[in-house]
Formats: C-alpha cells, structure tokens, sequence
C-alpha cells in the first residue's frame, strides 16, 4: 500500500515542478512550491509509516515550520516586489542576466 | 479496504486540484485548489496513522499558510500579465518533458523497489501511549536541537517579513488642510457622480447621466469596464458602450505611458485619495470602509490603480446617500470571499495607494 | 726556442699589491659616476691622481721585476676565488702584462692631462673623467688577469668603455649610430673569444695562463688530450675576439666611425691602447698558435690584407682623423702579421704596439689640438699652411709622422724594419707585401702633413688658429719624444726580446740588427717616392676644396674599400628579412593563434552567456533536468 502513496507523492511533486516552470505569478508560484513541499511531507509520513518509527513524521513537522517561516518571508519579498516593479510576474525581474 | 477506498479517492481528488493549480487561469482559484489538496494530504496522514501531522496541515498550511496567500492576492491584485501565453520559448515543453520525466524515474523508482509489507507505527507509539506523546518525546528528546533552531528561524522569519514590508515615511503626513487644498486645486473638487441616480439599475457598472440624458464619464468604474471588455461583455446602451471604449483606451494608454505615472493618471489618483478624507466627519470614512472591502474583490481582477478609482468611487457614494450594505450585497455575489481580511483594509489601504501614486505621478 | 719561465707565487713588495693598478682607477670612476655634480669641480683632478699612481705602481712594478732574477719574472698574485674550480682571480706581473701596464698607465695619463685642456669647455667633463678612468681599469684588468677568464671581463669592459666614449656626445645622431656599431661588430669578435675560451676548459680543464703555456699544450697534444683540429679552432676563434678588438678585417668596420668619439679618446682608445688587445691576446695565447700552424698562417694573412686595406683607406680620406684611424689599423695589421710569426715576432710585435703607440697617440693628440684650433673642422682640407701658427703641434706631429713612416733612426724605422725583416723571412710573398704597404704608409702620412701644415691657407672664414695651452702641447712633446727614441731603445741589441722571453718564449736564434738590408732599403725607397708623389699631388699643387671625384680606386678607397656595403649585403639586409619573417610569423602564426584561441573562447562565453536570461523559470528548468539525470543515474546504478 505504501507504494500508492509514493507514486501519489511523486506525482503531486512532478505536477508542482511543472507548475514552477510554467507560471509568471509570483503568488502561484509560490503555491506550486508549497505543492512540492507537501508531496515531500506525504513521502516523508508514508516511509514513517513503512519503518514504524516517528522520525518520518517529525521531519515532515519541521518542514512545515520551514514552509510557514518561508511563505512570511517569500510573500512579503513578493508584496516588496510588486511595490517597486508594480508587478507580480516573475519573469519581470530578469535584470541578473548577461 | 477502507483506506484503498479512501485513498484512492483522496488520490484523485488532489492530483486533479493539483492539477487545477497548475492550469487554473485566476490566483484565486489556484489558492482554492491548493486548499483542496491540502485537506486531502491531511486526510491522507490521518490515514497513515499521523493524527498530530493532520492537524498542523489543515491548522497551519490550511488556516494560515493559505490566508497568507489570499491576503497577499488581495495585496497584490490580479495582474494582468498573468496570461497563460509563453514568453520564454520552449519553456513548457521543456518544462513538461522534465517534469513527465521526473514523475516516471520516480515512480519507476518506487515501483521497482521491494517493499516489506509496512510495519506500522503501533510499536513506536504504544509506549508514549499515543502518536503525540510520542512525537514529544522525540521532539524535545532526540530533535531539541533542531527544535530550539527552529524558534530561532521563526523569529528572524517574523523580523525579516517586518523589514522587507516597512515602508519609510519620506514626507509628513499630510493633514486634512493640505488635502483639502489639494482637492481644490485639482481638476474636481466636487464629489464624483454616483452611478445614475435615477437609474434604473442599482449597480455600480451602471454610469451616471447628466442632466442632459448622456452619460458622465467620471462616473464610470474603470475595473468594471475593463472587466467587461476583457470579457466581451459590451453594455446594450451603444452611448455607453462608446464611452466605456473610450475609457479603456485611455486607460492603455496611461498604461503604456509609464508605471501609471502619467499626470492625468496622477491627478486621477490624487482626486481619488483625497476624497474620502476630504468628505469630512470621520463618520464618513468609517462608512465608506467596508464599502470599499467590498469593492476590493469587485477591483480584484483590474490592476492596483483600480483599487484607488473603486476607492474613490465608494467615496463619493458615501456622501451621496447610498447604503453601504447594498452595494456591499451587491458585490458580494462576485467571487473572492475576502471577509476575514474586510473592515480594516479599506481606509488603510485606499490612502497609501494614493500616496504611493502620487509619488510616481511626481 | 726556449720556453716561457714557470709562473711563481707571489707576495709583498709593490708587485704584491699591483691590483691596486686596477682597483685604483676604478674606485675613481665610481666615485665620479655615483658622486655626481658634487665632484665636478675637482673630479678630472681625482681621475688624472688615480691614473698617474697608477702608473706610479706600474713603474715601481716594472723595476722591482728586473731586479729579479730572470727566470723568476713571472708573479702570480692570487687574489680569490672566483669560480669554484675554473677561474681564480689573480694578477699576472710577467715582461709581457708590465710592458702593457706601463704603456697604457703612462700613454693613459698623459691622455688624461691633456683632455683637462681638451674638454675644458664641456659640460660633462667629470663624465668624460669618469669613462676614462674606467677604461684604464679595465684595460688593466685585459693585460693583468693570470687567465682567460678575467681577460675576458676586462675584454668587456674596455668595449664598454669604447661604446660610452664613442657615443659620448650622445646628442650627435652619428656618435650614437658609430658606438652602437662598435659595440656591435666588437660582439661578434666577443662571440669568437668566448667560444675560444669554451674550448679552451673543455680540453684542457683550465683557462690559468701558467697551465695553458706552449709546453703544456703540446704535451696535451702529444697524448691525445686534444686533437690538432680543436687547437686550430681555438687559434682561429681567438683570432676572431683579437679581429674584432684590433679592427682586423672582416671585422674592421667600426674603427674609422668610432672617430666620432672625443680626440683624447680616439688617442688612447683607438690609437694606443684598446685596439692592440687583439695582439695582446694572440701573444699571449702564443702556445696555441705555435701548435697550430694553420691558425698562425691565417693570422699572418689577416694581418697583411689589413695593413694593406687600411693604408688604401687612409689614403683617401679627408677626414684627418679617419685618415689616422686608417693607419692605425695598417699599423695594427703589421702587428699582427708579427704576431703571427711566432716567438721571432712577438718581440717586433710589442715593441711595434709600444712605440705605435706612442706615435700614434702623439699624432691624435696632434691633431685634436689642430681641430681645437680650426673650431673643430675635421676636413683636412680646409686646413693647410697651419705650421707657422701652431709650431708645437706641428713639429710633434711632424715628429710622429717620420716616426711612422720609418725615418730612418727614429722609432717606426726599427720596430718596422724588424717586421718586415722577420716576414721576409718567413716568406718573401708576405714581406714584399709588408714592403708595399709601407710604401703606401709613406703616401699618405705625407699627404696628411702636406694638406695640414704646408701649402695654402684654405681655412674657413671664421678660423682663427692658434695654438692650444700647455696643458695640451707638454704631453705632445713627452710623446714625441717617446716616438724618437723609443724604438732604438726597445730593438737594439734585442733589449725587449730578452725582456719578454720569460713571458713568450724566444727564438733559439736572436735576429741582428742589419742597418740599411735589402728589404729595408726597398722600404726606405718605396716610402720616399710614397713621399714625393705626394708633394706632387698636395704639396706643390693647389689642393682643391671639394674632393674631386677621383678614380675607382679613390672611391673604393674613400668607401672603406665597401666593407660597409659588404656588410650591409651580407648581414644586415638578410638578417631584415629574417627580421620580417619572424615578425610575419610572429604576428599571423603565434599571435594569430593565441589572439584566435581568445577570439574563440570569447566568442563562446559570449554566445554561452546567452543562456543566463535573468528567467528564474529557466534556470529552475535546469535545475529540474539535472535533478531528473541524478535520480536517472541513481537507477542505473542501483540496477547494476
């Protein structure tokens, strides 16, 4: 049964990368990593489960007062972005290039 | 048997919300979606014998990771660059083979791999007597370290979102006296005309007539009318919908001008601003408030410089009579839902637009 | 023949510190070099102090040899180590080295007496002091060092000082031009000598003097040490370091530009002292040559072609110096020709250098005084009719001039005579030839006097000759005494053959002296038609101003017999292309290959950069595909 969760895992992470890839707004962006952060958690709990200890559930735990702690973090560079550039689209900040 | 019935239907509904973020033309409904899959991940943990997991999901990324989101998709409004035409070339193909490709490696991975039949979690939480217990123990037992850290990140978190959303004050904050003598040397120092005051249509897409019978271009709502012209929705009334051309023309063109910095732009805007204080009793302003919440969302699909014009819109129907709750009624149809982020944000926020606009104006 | 004496170890007495010879001057000069202006005032006094103890030294040197027994006159003065295993410096007090020192101290500080007259008016007299001092080191250095090696460092030195005394008017473009030459025709001879010096340690394992003498040579050549071949190498690279410093063909060119040089410096340089450190050396090296009998024979050639050729030359020039430069080099090749005779010669050889050099310098000295006179003109003829307005220059040189020529009883009659003698013997072709350059010699030193001091006054509107101070004319009268008595002296009764045969050796039969012999009256004949034919042409005639264009034989002659265009043929235009070549290549190969690997990495970073769109989807697209290979990779390996 474990390994239904962890192709669904594999599935949601690969459906966030590409969402990562093919969108301009920051914000959905933002979701879509927040998409792959949570298939790592559903991995994360399924291998907890698969070796009976908790240590699986714990990490899935910090990794989510890391994602808390980014999205504060990331949005308001976000809300300073869009401040500045009145715009939300991340290929609007392309200035680092050749 | 339960938990293939359940997951298999939890599987399907969150790879298509997923799916739906992904694809999803409006921000709005991506946050949805994400909500979707993220009440299906906590089931999912529930399921796995995570108890305390499934609640922190659906308490923190549920309840406030997503609220974050939607405040700041009201912040930021809806941008109009958020097409789903591809600027980059070979971006989404690219990015769909790569993306397809990593799926199958891993799921190639997992399903290549033999796995012991699970051994479950009843061991390791029957001595704490329970799952969180359990992870207590762990947490301030094996992983305080990584715990205590952890507070100290939460803490620079909170400082650094403080000093990258602070704004300095460059200027004085100007008083009612110079808002007032603004007001008078701009191009309106009366209120705005409301929307048709013998209209038949109690709306605020509906423009206001002039003693004449033809229509007040001031008074119409530029989101709305962008709004209906993105969507094809052209007015009966062929005067009106000359008239909501023209604006939308107008409107490209201050657009293309500069970062909305073109002087009618500016002086549209400082109108805007100063309206709502310059109405007078602070009755007024407490009125207009959630007024304008509600007409964030309505501006919500129209770009930053609408949430001035629905602002300075709200405030000129303020003095002329009209009940709040009506038009809030009436906008409550429209999508959005913003009622946790309602009564505070209007006066706040209305002003500081203006402010912000007017600097770029000068 | 009797070979040279053994080489003793020597210590105390003036001989013991004979070093002070070389250090004394040198300090001078570095003294004036690094004091700068400071010493301006008394520095031509602090040079002239230090070459006259100098040769103080050298004269008290030279009595306390003779007061040794004979075969104990070679001192060896050990000084330190100076390349572990080959060279040791040390000094060398032998007849040969004193004879040299007393001639270059005592020629040199009369030369530097008179320049305080001569270079009175100019600026940069400390300089010019300084330089000469500095010469005089290391001319010492050349004559005194016990090996080859500080020979050599000498040898660079005196070129170095030649450059900077040639060149000493900088600001003349044709100074700056002719000690460049010098300093590069003199390369080409350094060349010979270094790889002379090479061969030398290789087959012998020692460049020391006292292991290097005939006897060891021809021992080593007995047992097979080293082979007839190399020996006839090392005499003809030795013979080539002696062209380039004696002005020897081929490489003579550089002698008659280097009159560009100040007179004092012409005088002492390139008249008396530096140029016959290409005798000094074939002598020196007399047990190579003397094993080496093709080696010799080439000398002996080189050094009549150059008589000749430098007698045709002086013959033309209107220039008073260079024509003086082109009878130095004559008179060199008479050395040399000596030279090359072996132990009979080398005696005549000296003796000719000393007593040349005292005519020589004596007519330099001459003629600077003339040219200081005429405003510095050179061209002989605007001069003329000058000796009743300049007795004392004009009897001194007059003096010199008999004295070269070989009048008889004075100094050239003896030393001469004894070469030419000594070459007839050897072969009559080479004596005859030497007869006919002396000829010639009497020709044109004729034409110099008669077109300097007789004949009309055809000076420049603003000459006003007169004659120059005593601090110029009391070391032309010393001179000219020199050139009077000087040959008698060293060549009767074979005084400097016996003198030096502790240092070179001797013949086992000591020549006689025959007054008035074949060759010698065919000598005095040719020399006074020589004469006559020139009281024809410059004497008695008017001379014109400008050079008639003269015959193919003048023009040959006027152009250095085209040692220049030669050179320019051989040399100078292939060694251009060869320049141009290397710069072609250079440019389209080397640079072209480095400046296109440039091109090319440059144009690749430039087009690479393009990848960097400032598209943070982009850069997320590569980080998704390299995550995408790990993981591939990682499945290939666990299925492995």
């Amino acid at each position: 049964m474990t390994t239904h969760y962890l192709v669904l895992s594999a599935l949601l992470f690969a459906i966030g990368a590409v969402g990562v890839l093919s969108r301009r707004n920051a914000i959905v962006v933002f979701m879509c990593v927040e998409l792959m952060l949570n298939a790592c958690n559903l991995a994360f709990v399924t291998f907890a489960r698969q070796h009976g200890n908790l240590d699986g559930q714990l990490i899935a735990f910090f990794v989510m007062v890391v994602a808390a702690a980014e999205v504060v973090i990331g949005l308001a560079i976000i809300v300073m972005i869009f401040r500045t550039r009145r715009s939300a689209s991340v290929d609007d900040a392309n200035l680092l290039k050749y | 048997m339960g938990e293939a019935i359940t997951f298999w239907v939890l599987a399907v509904v969150s790879v298509s919300a997923a799916l739906g973020l992904v694809f999803s033309r409006k921000a709005v409904y991506s946050a949805l979606m994400l909500g979707v899959v993220m009440l299906s991940l906590a089931v999912l943990y529930a399921v796995q014998g995570a108890p305390f997991l499934a609640a922190v999901q659906i308490i923190v990324y549920t309840g406030a990771v997503m609220m974050l989101f939607l405040f700041v998709l009201m912040l930021v409004g809806v941008d109009s660059s958020d097409s789903l035409v591809e600027t980059i070339k070979g971006q989404r193909v690219w990015g769909a083979v790569a993306g397809l490709g990593f799926a199958v490696l891993l799921a190639l991975a997992v399903g290549n791999t033999m796995f012991a039949p699970a051994a479950g979690l009843d061991g390791a939480t029957r001595q704490a007597g329970g799952n969180v217990p359990a992870l207590a123990e762990l947490v301030f037992t094996r992983y305080v370290f990584a715990f205590e850290v952890t507070s100290a990140l939460l803490i620079t978190a909170a400082l650094g979102a403080m000093v990258l959303a602070h704004r300095e004050r460059v200027r004085p904050k100007a008083t009612q006296r110079d808002l007032a003598r603004a007001r008078f040397l701009g191009p309106q120092p009366s209120p705005l005309p409301g929307p048709g005051t013998y209209a038949l249509h109690n709306a605020i897409d509906m423009p206001a007539l002039l003693p004449d019978g033809t229509v007040a271009p001031t008074s119409i709502n530029r989101v709305l009318a962008r709004h209906d012209g993105e969507y094809g929705v052209a007015p009966t009334d062929p005067e009106k919908a000359a008239m909501i051309k023209k604006i939308i023309a107008q409107d490209v063109v201050v657009k293309n001008g500069s970062a909305g910095g073109s002087a009618n732009g500016a002086a549209r805007n400082g109108v805007a601003t100063e309206t709502p204080a310059g109405t007078g009793p602070s009755t007024t302003s407490e009125a207009s408030g959630p007024a304008e919440s509600a007409g964030a969302p309505a501006g919500g699909h129209g770009r930053p410089a609408g949430h001035g014009q629905s602002g300075h819109g709200q405030g000129a129907y303020g003095p002329a009579g009209y009940g709040p709750g009506g038009r809030a009624a009436v906008n409550g149809t429209l999508p959005g839902g913003a009622t946790g982020a309602g009564p505070g944000e209007g006066p706040k926020e209305g002003p500081a637009e203006g402010t912000a606009d007017r600097e770029d104006g000068k | 023949m009797e070979s040279p004496a053994e080489i003793i170890q020597h210590s105390g007495g003036v001989i013991g510190v004979s070093w002070l010879m070389i250090a004394l001057p040198l300090l001078g000069a570095a003294i004036l070099l690094l004091g700068g202006r400071r010493t301006d005032r008394w520095g031509h006094r602090l040079a002239i102090g230090m070459s006259v103890t100098a040769f103080l030294i050298a004269v008290i040197s030279f009595f306390e040899l003779l007061g040794l027994p004979e075969d104990e006159r070679r001192r060896a003065i050990a000084l330190y180590r100076f390349i572990p295993g080959m060279a040791d410096m040390g000094v060398l007090i032998d007849p040969l080295s004193i004879s040299f020192a007393l001639l270059i101290t005592g020629v040199g500080s009369l030369i530097h007496i008179y320049s305080i007259g001569y270079m009175a008016h100019d600026p940069d007299r400390r300089r010019f002091f300084s330089y000469l001092n500095l010469f005089v080191a290391a001319m010492l250095l050349l004559v005194l060092a016990d090996n080859y090696v500080g020979l050599f460092i000498g040898w660079e030195g005196v070129g170095l000082a030649s450059y900077l005394l040639i060149g000493f008017w900088q600001f003349k473009p044709s100074a700056a031009t002719a000690a460049k030459k010098a300093f590069i025709v003199n390369r080409v001879g350094d060349f010979g000598l270094l790889i002379a010096i090479f061969t030398v340690w290789t087959g012998f394992g020692s460049v020391a003097f006292d292991k290097l003498s005939g006897t060891a040579v021809g021992e080593a050549l007995k047992t097979g040490q080293v082979s007839q071949g190399s020996l006839t190498a090392i005499g003809l690279l030795l013979l080539l370091g002696a062209c380039g410093k004696s002005a020897q063909l081929p490489l003579q060119s550089w002698l008659l530009d280097a009159m560009e040089g100040p007179t004092p410096v012409s005088a002492l340089i390139h008249a008396a002292t530096m140029v016959t450190a290409g005798v000094y050396l074939v002598v020196r090296s007399g047990g190579f040559f003397e094993a080496a009998p093709t080696a010799q024979l080439v000398v002996t050639i080189v050094g009549v072609v150059t008589l000749l050729a430098g007698a045709i030359i002086g013959c033309a020039k209107d220039d008073i110096k260079k024509g003086l430069a082109g009878s130095t080099m004559s008179q060199i090749g008479y050395m040399m020709l000596a030279a090359g005779l072996g132990p009979v010669g080398y005696a005549f050889a000296i003796a000719h250098l000393i007593t040349h050099g005292f005519f020589k310098a004596n007519m330099f000295l001459g003629a600077g005084s003339v040219m200081h006179a005429m405003n510095d003109e050179v061209d002989m003829r605007r001069y003329g009719g000058l000796y009743p307005v300049m007795k004392v220059t004009a009897i001194t040189f007059i003096i010199g001039y008999l004295a070269i020529i070989g009048f008889p009883l004075l100094s050239g009659y003896f030393t001469k005579d004894g070469i030419i003698e000594a070459a007839m013997e050897h072969s009559s072709v080479l004596g005859w030839l030497a007869v006919l350059g002396a000829g010639i010699t009497g020709f044109y030193m004729s034409r110099m006097i008669f077109m300097t001091f007789f004949g009309g006054r055809r000076w420049a509107d603003d000459a006003h000759p007169h004659e120059s101070p005593s601090v110029m004319t009391v070391p032309l009268i010393v001179l000219s005494v020199g050139s009077v008595f000087l040959g008698a002296f060293l060549i009767l009764g074979n005084r400097l053959m016996l003198f030096l045969a502790p240092a070179v050796g001797r013949p086992e039969e000591l020549p006689a002296f025959h007054a008035f012999s074949g060759p010698g009256l065919a000598t005095l004949v040719l020399v006074a038609a020589g004469a006559a034919f020139a009281w024809v042409r410059y004497g008695a005639a008017e001379v014109p101003l400008v050079a008639p264009r003269g015959s193919f034989l003048t023009a040959f002659a006027r152009r250095d017999l085209y040692g220049d265009a030669l050179n320019e043929a051989l040399f100078m235009r292939p060694g251009q292309w060869l320049t141009r070549i290397a710069v072609f290549f250079d440019n389209r190969g080397i640079d072209g290959l480095v400046n296109g690997l440039a091109a090319a990495i440059g144009g690749t970073s430039g087009r690479l950069r393009r990848v960097q769109t400032g598209y943070v989807r982009s850069y997320a697209l590569s980080i998704l595909f390299g995550a995408a290979v790990v993981v591939g990779a990682l499945l290939y390996v666990g299925n492995m």
